[in-house]
């Protein structure tokens, strides 16, 4: 479904490389969670994918095309195919939920109809039945999520993307969220999810690729996130951390010759 | 088909609700600038009126030499009858392919015609037809060619000058045609203004919309269906522009030249509200070009896909 052969995308040149030589191929219907640090290349992934960019190297095949080289004009025909959410969800605040989810339909020109029928559907599955009239400040960040993912899935797309879809939100929201994502992806939908959470990532136990620095360090069938970088770096004993105001002053340092 | 229609129409009127001012301004500039180039079209097409009416009124004059002349080529008195044949002979053998008729008027003619025109004497003196000068009078195939009977008339024996009567139009057409260049660089002023002014208001209204584009882009609509509302946008504010030019040159030349005039100076050809009709369709073409080169180059560089 999504195949990278040998991707390198270098921003400005003479940079390191945002992605280096990745070879990644994601079959129909699979779940997969790209990991990884922050700036280690989990978004350029996704926008090669959307065609928002071109790789420097290499091929990007998505739904059977050789996305690099797509011309402008078929663009769209390809982003049909594609679902995409994000962290902040990027509903437009002054459409109200069933207005959001219609204007993907209305903007690629689906007849009334269809529109009439397939936005409450859609509204149901993600769980928001009887809410297609609010706005989405009146929503919980969650709402707001499944009225984004609603969007992205109304158009039936093969692939959904999601690029950090429960960072903005509270572990049990996420979890819903997370079956959303999951049941969407049984109806044969295949999901990448780009994310930090790793308590996600451990309990889903589906397929992992893990970036690091623009190169693919790990492709595991049934992963966990791996290792995080402990949170504290291993401190010596500090008299000011551990008795504060009881008057052990510490030891003054001194810098020279920076 | 209808929803796109709907929706398309939608975001045009909802951008133009959002931009009022900008767009009363594009109206305003365009309106303005418009004007200028249908007066300047205007202008011309008076030019044309007058030269087709007049040149055709007017010829060449070849004055016989008169009594009393002291133009060396009438040293001999009055043109006589051989010298008049020969001048006719040259017009008929060398500029037979550029003078179409030929005709004499002789004393009493110009006497007759003289009389016509000032059936009281002209500024109390009396005059005979003794006092009147004979002349041939020429009617040019390509009224153009004026330089070239000139050369070959002036300086024979009897002819004492040969006069173009259309010189006497010149200062007039030339007055005109710098009143058309004015306009038209006035035009040309105010069309750079309305370019600038229309790549702005589209880019305002493309960046107030950039979240809606962004999504558009994303799900998949076409380069055209996301440009679509931006252009007609434009184009709408450019093309009421044009009307209200239209508009008002119909005012002008409907009260300022067929009411007043026409009325006080009625022996001249004026454009009419046929003519503006004519140019009005150029406006609003012109200002559809306009909106169109501007949304352009404005909207592959905020809303590229």
């Amino acid at each position: 479904m999504i195949r990278f052969e040998n991707v390198s995308k270098v921003y400005a040149r003479g940079a390191r490389p945002a992605l280096d030589q990745v070879s990644v191929d994601v079959e129909r219907g699979e779940f997969v969670f790209l990991v990884g640090a922050s700036g280690s290349g989990k978004s350029t992934f996704l926008s090669l994918v959307l065609r928002e960019q071109r790789p420097t190297r290499g091929r990007v095949y998505v739904a059977g095309r050789d996305v690099a080289n797509l011309s402008g004009w078929r663009v769209p025909t390809l982003r049909r195919q594609l679902g995409v959410v994000f962290q902040d969800f990027r509903l437009l605040q002054n459409k109200t939920v069933h207005e959001n989810v219609a204007f993907a339909l209305q903007v690629i020109g689906k007849p009334r109809h269809v529109i009439r029928d397939t936005v409450p559907e859609v509204l149901e599955m993600v769980g928001l039945t009887g809410k297609g009239k609010r706005m989405p400040t009146e929503l919980s960040g969650g709402e707001q999520q499944r009225a984004a993912i609603a969007r992205a899935i109304v158009n039936r797309p093969q692939i959904l993307l999601a690029d950090e879809p429960t960072g903005n939100l509270d572990p049990t929201t996420s979890l819903g969220i997370m079956r959303l994502l999951d049941r969407i992806n049984r109806t044969g939908t295949t999901v990448v999810m780009a994310t930090h959470d790793d308590e996600i990532v451990n309990e889903m136990r589906r397929r992992v690729v893990e970036l690091s620095d623009g190169v693919v360090v790990r492709d595991e069938a049934r992963g966990g996130y791996g290792e995080r970088e402990a949170i504290l770096p291993d401190v010596g004993a500090s008299p000011v951390l551990d008795s504060p105001g009881s008057g052990t002053r510490a030891p003054v340092q001194t810098v020279r010759g920076v | 088909m209808t929803v796109r229609f709907q929706f398309v129409l939608g975001e045009v009127f909802s951008g133009l609700r959002r931009n009022t001012t900008m767009v009363v301004a594009v109206v305003l500039v365009t309106f303005v600038s418009l004007t200028f180039v249908g007066a300047a079209a205007l202008l011309q097409a008076q030019i044309g009126k007058l030269k087709d009416d007049w040149y055709d009124l007017v010829e060449v004059s070849v004055f016989l030499c008169p009594q009393g002349s002291v133009v060396p080529t009438c040293a001999g008195g009055e043109a006589t009858r051989a010298q008049v044949d020969a001048v006719r002979q040259i017009i008929d053998t060398e500029l037979s392919d550029e003078v179409s008729a030929v005709y004499f008027e002789s004393k009493e003619q110009a006497f007759e015609a003289f009389s016509e025109r000032y059936p009281d004497g002209y500024q109390g003196t009396q005059l005979t037809a003794a006092d009147m000068q004979a002349s041939l009078r020429l009617k040019l195939a390509d009224a153009e060619q004026f330089a070239v009977v000139s050369d070959v008339l002036s300086g024979r024996d009897g002819v004492e000058i040969v006069e173009d009567q259309r010189a006497v139009f010149e200062p007039l057409f030339r007055t005109l045609n710098v009143a058309t260049l004015l306009a038209a660089g006035l035009a040309g002023v105010m069309l750079l203004a309305a370019v600038l002014l229309i790549t702005t208001t589209i880019r305002l209204s493309a960046v107030s919309r950039r979240k809606e584009t962004e999504i558009m882009r994303l799900v998949g609509a076409s380069n055209l269906f996301i440009q679509l509302p931006f252009l007609l946008e434009g184009a709408l504010a450019a093309v009421l522009g044009s009307l209200l030019a239209g508009g008002g040159l119909w005012l002008a030349v409907r009260f300022m030249v067929s009411d007043w005039l026409e009325r006080s100076v009625d022996w001249v050809a004026y454009v009419s509200e046929v003519d503006v009709l004519r140019v009005a369709p150029l406006l609003v073409i012109m200002a559809v070009a306009l909106a169109a080169l501007s949304s352009f180059f404005t909207l592959n560089r905020y809303t590229r896909i």
